[in-house]
């Protein structure tokens, strides 16, 4: 059999601002209507070294292929919508420049694109996110208070904020939960974002149902699941400490301290 | 059937609710701690057997016999054996909960292990307490 040159894309119409270089994105892609399986494609796209991967998909969906898909909404890294494997490592492709992938001098730049693993892709580099919502709901993530209603505002000295600020910055963007190997190897896991989020209640001192989010948390599918393999904490671009929270609602499961 | 349920209230809680025990609690803590002790009884064990004095060419019936005579080797013998089966199995049923894909294969896989880790304990149980050092060969 002969060697097949992988088809080219026509990316000729993609405008190249002056200081671009051409650099190759090969993007996983899958039509699920088409396809049995997804296969890789490449695109060769004029970038400038201060372009967001993000720039270099929607040129190649303006210009090169319309059908291309892949979520995004705000595009400065706060909505979590475009949370893809590029490189290999969860990222959000708002947040990586070109000028941290360029490979040495005089060699061809290729960036890889992938949807995140572990949920199920509906179409190109987008997944079912329902699978990851669903544990994030079975935490009970609001704040749960009995008693009266207080008049005025809950309030909260600065040092009790202060306990659990990491994990309030959590977008749901899914880069921790699929890069979890665990999470990869069984869904039924809550993975690490549910797990951030439940921290971000059961350690807020205007909370009140810490008992019931540690005894979900405490089950089969719970926080002893987790191998701290610190995925979760490289994949976070929000820089939470990831793996940290999940081991103090281990710590705060094996001594009752919250 | 199942499709139409789903529809019908599709914001569900999915998962039963909490059981409420703390048996995933302790198996997390007792493997904490049965490795700690294995590293000590197991290291001792391979120093003991291998190295000292002539290493494992001293090893004998006689050796064996005169080890276990003393309640001391018996109980390390039997807290490794113990513990590091308990361990061993954890470990493995958490790579079957992890690794296998459909319920039949996993619940199998467990009724295998465990029947392996009964045998082996009960067997060695039995031979480090009813060891007779004037067995005929």
């Amino acid at each position: 059999m002969t060697a097949v040159a992988e088809p080219t894309n026509d990316t000729s119409q993609i405008p190249a601002p002056e200081g671009s270089v051409t650099i190759t994105v090969k993007i996983l892609r899958f039509n699920p209507e088409i396809d049995n399986e997804p296969h890789w494609e490449s695109y060769d796209v004029p970038a400038l070294p201060t372009d967001r991967v993000l720039n270099l998909l929607m040129n190649i969906k303006s210009y090169a292929d319309g059908t291309l898909s892949f979520r995004r909404s705000c595009a400065h890294g706060i909505c979590g919508s475009d949370a893809m494997q590029i490189n290999g490592i969860n990222r959000l492709a708002c947040k990586v420049l070109v000028k941290d992938l360029l490979a040495k001098e005089g060699k061809q730049t290729t960036v890889t694109v992938a949807p995140i693993k572990g949920l199920p892709t509906m179409k190109d580099l987008y997944v079912d996110m329902e699978p990851f919502f669903e544990a994030f709901r079975a935490v009970k993530p609001y704040l749960i208070a009995y008693g009266n209603e207080p008049t005025g505002e809950r309030y909260q000295s600065a040092a009790d904020r202060e306990r659990f600020d990491d994990t309030t910055k959590c977008i749901l963007c899914a880069c921790c939960t699929s890069s979890c190997p665990v999470y990869w190897a069984d869904g039924s896991y809550f993975g690490p974002a549910a797990i951030v989020n439940a921290h971000r209640f059961i350690f807020d001192s205007r909370d009140e149902a810490a008992e019931e989010r540690l005894d979900i948390l405490n089950d089969t599918e719970g926080v002893w699941r987790c191998r701290t393999t610190f995925n979760c904490t490289d994949a976070c671009p929000r820089g939470i400490q990831v793996t940290k929270a999940i081991q103090e609602v281990k710590r705060a499961l094996l001594f009752k301290r919250t | 059937m199942s499709e139409s349920l789903t529809l019908d209230k599709p914001r569900s809680p999915r998962r039963p609710a909490a059981r409420r025990n703390n048996f995933e609690l302790y198996s997390w803590a007792f493997m904490r701690i049965s490795g700690l002790a294995l590293v000590i009884l197991v290291l001792g064990h391979l120093f003991i057997m291998n190295i000292l004095d002539g290493g494992v060419h001293r090893i004998n019936f006689a050796f064996v016999a005169g080890r276990w005579s003393s309640p001391f080797w018996q109980f390390w013998d039997l807290a490794m054996l113990w513990l590091a089966q308990l361990h061993g199995g954890n470990g493995l049923r958490t790579i079957i909960d992890d690794y296998a894909r459909k319920d039949t294969t996993r619940f199998w896989l467990k009724m295998l292990l465990y029947v392996a880790m009964a045998v082996i304990l009960v067997l060695g149980t039995l031979v480090i307490f009813t060891f007779d050092p004037n067995i005929t060969a």
